[in-house]
């Protein structure tokens, strides 16, 4: 009886031991949980800003329904979301909300005889396709915008997302913009009723189904396409051109926009006048309240950001996502200034 | 009889008397009591608080919820017959494929295969049911799926098309090799080996003397199978079956990958479509109030649909009994 005694004691304590250097590195860190395209590049400025400060980022990529439901439980210091949340739920959440990186969305191809960037669309052809109006590669309003383009007389497979996601909210957002048909009829959101088609799980699924399934058409991030050499088409943009999809261009698309004519920066950056502009961009999204219940932490985190747009564009470009330009930058960080503690101080 | 147990009695009580051995029955009775307890906590927690988060769903649409074929995540309006059409079909198909090629094979091995043949065949049968389901799903997708469109979709289609009911049901208006049947066909696949390997038992534990006694009056395989070995070992294998069944309903990975995850209802079983597993597992992450509850809500309906489909086989069970 002794010796058990004797045993569980010695066992207390060495899980006390174990317990206390975990929970202390536990106090020190951010956490954070939210939308899943953005993870990879937080978890690379994390890993940096870790070996800078000493202080480590927890972030979860829970989807960005998840980091909202986060936030609004207070069980984590920033929730991120890659479609904004609307300046009224903000105001009643008491939330301020600021872009971090950008990303731009790309129609994945999978068409016999087309190579990468070998066909070019319009905005509105788009929304043809994805309605189902438009059923095969040899429609003439295909063939017309691409002359000495060879396609087939086969079906068109519209390959969507099947999860709720924010690259689906910029892309049927964007096709909405494009074109009264689709506006009317499916609109905006992170899912829609989709008309025709077949959904795939995550960037990853769209991809591997446009992959496996001929004729077909999707839609990805571009940094997921490029990484995983999918072919995509090149988009016609407001300006009537036909720019690359790349980090320029999606700069672009950020320059040309009127940031501040929606609460928390949440425009929309898809179809912008800029000629050299991507037609399909998007900005993801950080949620913190304004009056945080610990000020400390939201200092710390707020750090973080401040630490990730003065070095972290390096390491964005890296991994295909597009840095704020700086001017959209000195905005976010003004921003702050509205967070503030008990006593109404900033906190930043 | 009444004697020997009264001697028995009679001898166990001196024992106990005599050496006062730890008493281990009532602890073991208790602890198997708790375990079967705690199954029973556990099913009707979850099944509380399924339908306590799907309440707000069941209370805003009432039977629309079972009847409405809108997932509209926009407007918050939720119905959801395309998930329980898909949850339906698929089972159904892959109950149609997948019972007889299971009870073939197992029929095969126990009673026609040569010894040598039998082995590894067997083993092949219970590795496949060790295969994790995300392999069905991923095979399905990027091998299945492309041969099926090319080789069987395409022409299925192109022969059906305008013809009345076949022409319906078979015709795919985009032959992407995703829809119904893929999903029905891999979930056939899934569950071949549950209902071999179980059938095989249940049918190598009947007697060899009542087989020898067919054959020695003159029966035939067939007839061996059909009238000694099939009625001798039915219960079981409708449990087998049944057993498949369930996991035919509540696959959802492989479901995933393949079935297209298409919110509509269509008639043709080329089409996509989806089951309610395989829409929670597409929406979860992301939902948000009232979709949240639709989710749950749907989750409750499968819960409710694997329980009917049970009962049915219990009373399919105890029909083959009285017969």
């Amino acid at each position: 009886m002794r010796k058990f005694t004797t045993a569980a004691a010695a066992f207390a304590g060495l899980a006390l031991t174990a317990a206390l250097p975990a929970t202390s590195a536990r106090a020190a860190d951010i956490t954070g949980a939210g939308a899943t395209f953005p993870f990879p590049i937080y978890a690379k400025w994390a890993e940096a800003y870790k070996a800078a400060s000493g202080i480590g980022l927890n972030y979860q990529s829970i989807g960005s329904g998840g980091g909202i439901r986060q936030i609004r439980a207070k069980t984590v210091d920033f929730g991120a979301s890659d479609a904004p949340v609307k300046g009224e739920e903000l105001t009643r959440d008491g939330m301020i909300q600021f872009p971090m990186v950008m990303g731009g969305v790309v129609p994945a191809l999978n068409v016999q005889g087309v190579g990468q960037r070998g066909l070019k669309l319009t905005g509105p052809l788009l929304a043809e396709i994805f309605l189902g109006d438009v059923k095969k590669w040899n429609d003439p309003k295909i063939v017309a915008l691409n002359p000495g383009v060879t396609l087939p007389d086969a079906t068109i497979n519209v390959v969507y997302r099947s999860d709720g996601s924010g690259t689906t909210f910029v892309w049927t957002e964007y096709l909405s913009l494009v074109s009264d048909a689709w506006k009317s009829k499916i609109g905006t959101n992170t899912s829609v009723q989709w008309p025709v088609g077949v959904g795939g799980r995550g960037n990853e699924g769209v991809s591997g189904t446009v992959r496996q399934i001929a004729n077909s058409i999707g839609y990805v991030e571009y940094a997921y396409a490029k990484q995983n050499n999918l072919s995509y088409a090149l988009v016609q943009n407001a300006a009537g051109q036909f720019p690359v999809p790349d980090d320029k261009s999606f700069q672009a698309a950020a320059n040309g926009a009127n940031w501040e004519s929606q609460p928390g920066f949440g425009i929309s950056l898809n179809n912008q006048r800029s000629p050299e502009a991507w037609p399909i961009v998007s900005a993801t999204f950080i949620l913190m309240y304004a009056k945080p219940a610990d000020p400390a932490r939201s200092q710390a985190a707020l750090k973080f950001f401040d630490w990730a747009f003065a070095n972290g564009d390096k390491l964005a470009l890296d991994l295909e996502y597009v840095p704020l330009p700086d001017p959209v930058k000195a905005k976010v960080r003004a921003s702050w200034k509205g967070m503030t503690d008990a006593a109404g101080k900033p906190i930043f | 009889m009444v004697a020997v147990s009264e001697q028995t009695y009679k001898t166990a009580r001196t024992d106990t008397r005599r050496a006062k051995p730890f008493r281990f029955d009532p602890l073991f009775a208790a602890a198997t009591r708790a375990a079967a307890i705690t199954v029973l906590v556990l099913l009707f927690g979850i099944m509380a608080s399924m339908i306590y988060g799907g309440w707000p769903a069941f209370r805003a649409f009432g039977l629309g919820f079972l009847t409405g074929t809108q997932w509209d995540t926009m407007n918050d309006v939720y119905g959801g017959l395309p998930a329980i059409v898909g949850t339906l079909s698929t089972a159904l198909i892959a109950m149609v494929i997948g019972v007889p090629l299971s009870i073939g094979t197992a029929i095969y091995l126990t009673q026609l295969a040569p010894a040598w043949f039998k082995r590894p065949v067997g083993t092949a049968v219970e590795l496949l049911a060790a295969v994790p389901s995300i392999i069905y799903g991923m095979w399905g997708l990027f091998v299945f799926v492309p041969l099926f469109a090319a080789w069987f979709q395409v022409p299925v289609s192109s022969v059906v098309e305008g013809m009345p009911i076949v022409g319906t049901i078979f015709y795919a208006r985009s032959p992407s090799g995703l829809g119904i049947l893929s999903a029905g066909i891999i979930l056939a696949f899934m569950i071949v080996p549950f209902i071999a390997s179980l059938t095989r038992d249940m049918l190598d534990q009947i007697p060899t003397v009542l087989r020898e006694s067919a054959y020695g009056i003159g029966c035939t395989t067939w007839e061996v199978v059909r009238h000694v070995l099939l009625p001798q070992a039915g219960v079981s294998i409708i449990g087998a079956i049944m057993l498949g069944l369930g996991r035919a309903l509540g696959e959802t990975m492989a479901v995933t990958f393949v079935i297209g995850n298409a919110n509509r209802l269509s008639a043709s079983v080329m089409d996509p479509g989806s089951t309610i597993a395989s829409r929670i597992a597409s929406e979860f992450n992301e939902a948000l109030g009232m979709q949240m509850n639709a989710l749950i809500g749907l989750g409750c309906v499968l819960f409710f649909v694997t329980f009917v489909v049970l009962v049915i086989a219990r009373i399919l069970v105890s029909r083959v009994r009285q017969y």
